[in-house]
This record gives C-alpha cells, sequence and structure tokens, in this order.
C-alpha cells in the first residue's frame, strides 16, 4: 500500500471528493461494456429488486467527519481537517426520535464520534432513553489522543455504552498502515484501558467489540476464525480480551475507491466482489433494517449511501420530519458499490449478515 | 490469441474447465474445496502450505490465489515468507542430497 496520506480527500481536492465522480466511475467501466452485471440486474436475478426495507432495528447517527485519523481506506474521508459537525439542535431533533422509534439499538460514529463538542451530553440523554444496545464506534487513539478523553472508558461504562473499536490487525505493521504511524500501540494502550474498567472481559456485561477490514485489495475471511485469531494473539501478546470480532468488506468508495484506482486494483477488485455475491446475503443487508443519519440531520439508507450523498428516496428526507411508516414505503438506493454487502457471508456495521 | 502463455485474468475463468468435463470438473472441485475445509490442519496452515508448494511448482496462478488468499485469512508476509524459505530450503536440499550419488560414483570410478 501506498504511504499514508495525512489529508482528507476534501482537503486535496481530489476528484474523488465528489460524489457524483464516485458513482460515475461505479457505473461506467466493466459495468456499462456488460462484462460485470450491474448490482440491479444481479439482484433481479433471484427477484430481490427493489430492495425494501423491513421494520426500523437500528438508527445508526453520524455525528461529524472530524478525526484524529486519516485512515487510507476510510469510507467517510473523515480525518482532522473535516469540520462538519452534528449541533446539539440536530442531536435534540434525534433524540426527539430515539424516544419514539421501535429501534432496540442506537449507532452513533463518526468521523470520531468523541470530538464533537456535544457528545457527553447527547450520549448522557441518549442513555436516559433506555434504548436495549447502545453503541458507540470509537476508534481507540481518541482514549489516548489527550487528557481530556483518558476518562472515556469510565464514561463509557457509567452509561452502559457498547463500544465498537476498529483493529485491522493484531500486529503492528498491518494496523499501522493502514490507519497511520503509532496507531497500533495508542489502540493496545486503550483496549487495556478498556479491558482495565471491566470491558470486554469474558462474562463481563460491558461489551466490548472489535471491527476487522482487510488492510488491502482483497475480501475479509471468515469472521469465526479471525476472531479465534485476533483472540489467541491479543491475549498472548498483550493479555487483552474482547467479546466478539465483527469482520467488514471494504466498500469501493471514497478513499478506499480512491487507493484501489491508484494502486491499479479497481476492476480486480470489482471482480472479486462480483464473484463472491450471495444472494442470500441480500435480504439482510444492513440498509433493510437500519437508517442513517448525517450530521446535518438527512436520513439514508446507510453510512455508506450517506458518504455517496444519496438521500432517502422518501417524502421524509430528514430527522426534523421523520416519519417512520413513510420511510418504510421506500425503495432502498443502490449501485455497484452495494457488491461490498453482499460478497461471501455479507458485511454490515454489524458484521457478517448471512 | 493472446501474446503470453499466461493471463492473470485467467484464474478467474477456472471453473470454466468443468464445461468440457462436467463429471471430472465438478469431482475436481468437489475434492479440492474439500481438501481446504478445516480439519486436523486448520485452514490458515493449509494456505500456507498451498503457498509454499504454488512456488515450488512455480504456478503464478496459484501464487497469486493463494497469496490473496494469505491476506484475506490475516497471514502476515513474515509468515508467507517463512514458508517460501521451507519450499526453497527443500528444494535446495533435494538437490543437495544427490550430491551423496555424486560422491560415491566418484569414489567409485576412482577406486
Ligand atoms: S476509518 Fe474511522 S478512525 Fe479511520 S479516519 Fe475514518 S472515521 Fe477516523
Ligand atoms: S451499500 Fe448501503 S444500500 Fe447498498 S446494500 Fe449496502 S447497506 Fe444497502
Amino acid at each position: 500500500m501506498s504511504k499514508l496520506k495525512t489529508q482528507s480527500l476534501h482537503k486535496r481536492d481530489s476528484e474523488l471528493a465528489k460524489t457524483n465522480k464516485q458513482l460515475e466511475i461505479l457505473s461506467n467501466g466493466i459495468f456499462a461494456n456488460g462484462e460485470l452485471p450491474t448490482f440491479k440486474d444481479k439482484i433481479a436475478e433471484s427477484n430481490q429488486f427493489p430492495l425494501k426495507p423491513k421494520p426500523l432495528e437500528i438508527l445508526q447517527i453520524n455525528v461529524g467527519y472530524m478525526c484524529n485519523q486519516v485512515c487510507e481506506h476510510c469510507h467517510v474521508d473523515a480525518g482532522p481537517d473535516r469540520k462538519e459537525i452534528m449541533t446539539k439542535e440536530t442531536m435534540q431533533q434525534c433524540l426527539d426520535v430515539i424516544k419514539s422509534t421501535g429501534a432496540h439499538t442506537l449507532d452513533l460514529t463518526g468521523g470520531a464520534p468523541e470530538m464533537n463538542p456535544n457528545f457527553r451530553w447527547f450520549v448522557e440523554e441518549a442513555a436516559k432513553v433506555g434504548i436495549k444496545d447502545f453503541i458507540v464506534r470509537s476508534n481507540l487513539t481518541i482514549i489516548r489522543a489527550n487528557k481530556k478523553y483518558h476518562d472515556l472508558p469510565e464514561f463509557f461504562k457509567k452509561h452502559n455504552v457498547h463500544v465498537v473499536s476498529s483493529m485491522p490487525h493484531w500486529t503492528r505493521g498491518k494496523t499501522d498502515k493502514q490507519r497511520g504511524e503509532g496507531v497500533f500501540d495508542q489502540s493496545i494502550q486503550a483496549l487495556k484501558d478498556l479491558n482495565a474498567v471491566g470491558y470486554g472481559m469474558p462474562d463481563s456485561n460491558l461489551k466490548l467489540d472489535l471491527v476487522y477490514n482487510p488492510s488491502g485489495a482483497f475480501l475479509p475471511a471468515n469472521q469465526a476464525a479471525m476472531e479465534k485469531d485476533f483472540k489467541k494473539a491479543l491475549l498472548e501478546d498483550f493479555g487483552i480480551q474482547f467479546h466478539n470480532l465483527f469482520s467488514i468488506t471494504n466498500l469501493p468508495i471514497s478513499r478506499f475507491l480512491d487507493f484501489l484506482i491508484a494502486s491499479e486494483n479497481y476492476e480486480d477488485y470489482m471482480y472479486a466482489l462480483v464473484d463472491a455475491f450471495n444472494p442470500s446475503a441480500v435480504a439482510n443487508v444492513m440498509c433493510t433494517n437500519t437508517l442513517s443519519v448525517s450530521w446535518d440531520g438527512y436520513l439514508y439508507d446507510c453510512d455508506f449511501n450517506q458518504m455517496l450523498d444519496l438521500k432517502v428516496a422518501s417524502k421524509t428526507k430528514h430527522i426534523s420530519n421523520y416519519n417512520e411508516e413513510v420511510l418504510q414505503n421506500r425503495d432502498i438506493i443502490i449501485s455497484q458499490h452495494c457488491y461490498g454487502c453482499t460478497a461471501g457471508a455479507g458485511s454490515s456495521c454489524q458484521g457478517t449478515v448471512a | 490469441m493472446s501474446k503470453t502463455y499466461y493471463d492473470p485474468t485467467d484464474l478467474r475463468k477456472f471453473g470454466k474447465i468443468s464445461d468440457w468435463n462436467e463429471e471430472l470438473g465438478s469431482k475436481f472441485f468437489d475434492y479440492y474445496n474439500t481438501v481446504f475445509q478445516e480439519g486436523a490442519l486448520s485452514e490458515r496452515e493449509k494456505s500456507l502450505i498451498a503457498l509454499a508448494v504454488a512456488h515450488t511448482i512455480q504456478c503464478p496462478y496459484c501464487i497469486d490465489a493463494y497469496t490473496g488468499d494469505g491476506l484475506q485469512r490475516g497471514i502476515t508476509k513474515e509468515e508467507m515468507m517463512e514458508a517460501l524459505h521451507v519450499a526453497g530450503a527443500i528444494r535446495g536440499g533435494a538437490s543437495l542430497v544427490h550430491g551423496v550419488q555424486m560422491m560415491n560414483k566418484v569414489n567409485k570410478l576412482e577406486g
């Protein structure tokens, strides 16, 4: 993999920062000349087009694109230079929806969600609603980034937050290559801090799960086998424990798409995704039970569609006029990036789906 | 026709060998897939063996396939290189061990 960039595509003024450019790439070339079937045609073969939502289970809220890291594969194009941050007012609108929705899971993501200045207030308020599973996607290094974040493990514990964190490998070399110099050591320290307050320990109710996504142009292997390898290595080498490993496929958008093109892996990767298409994964792709809210309150079928600026195909497009019944009737917007969700055992923010 | 014997994109078409003999093709792929399933050896160990053998038989398709397979399984490049040295050692050793035959012959001829 090439040397890690230190700025987002947006900051670099890259062509690929434009979402229509990304969508154009995903629709042209091998998908326009008939070499590979479009996602629409592929799911139509098993009568699964149009893709429709099931009752809402997960509300995923992206509280901002700012991040202390600039990971090579990041589908958010997050980084310290991104200034899109959810306001308290939009957070309040989200809270109103959280109170009324039947969703059992609230999933906060970013960027680094902890960098939103109102993050703690939002967590405190949301925790009061008593939603069954309250997830915060923490990149781990943020816990060590600055003194003001050192107490995050205690804060998460106090509000019974389910911590889900990224870890691309159990070795330093592979982790730092994808996420930046020094990330591995900081992540290990953060995991120890979380373990120390009880997170991830066997039989502990404080859930700590890890997310694995490949550090290159290849698909993830079997989730259970990877979990076994991760658990063994992290325990033996560092005495670290965690609960589950979610294996996530990199979707060909944003910085990962940029990497695929720059490293001349784009076509092979798309072939690999299409070859691994699993029709039985389609029924459970993330967008069928999840809604994604952006920092400015717009609604999307998933976090990936959010990054492609594909707002829901519904009259209700914003959290301020949220209407679950109306949203239920929509068709989910798809494109070729969706192949990333249906390869092999499928992929979602909660790991495999098939 | 392509101008080289090997085309990397041909690897994707491996399954097509069944088109000309369905019975034997599917028997082969059934066998192949079963071999790589977890047994007394883990899938990971089998992947590393496959990578070493691929280099021994110098099959470019297999090298591509099992390098990718190894990465997918989280196998590190250090582990891959060590596996290759096992292949290299056995290959080199196989040549050198015949040196005993050479020495025997010299000793016999020279009396
Ligand atoms: S992948 Fe996560 S930690 Fe890395 S830059 Fe993106 S949002 Fe930040
Ligand atoms: S990318 Fe989004 S819309 Fe497409 S299948 Fe995956 S979850 Fe659904």
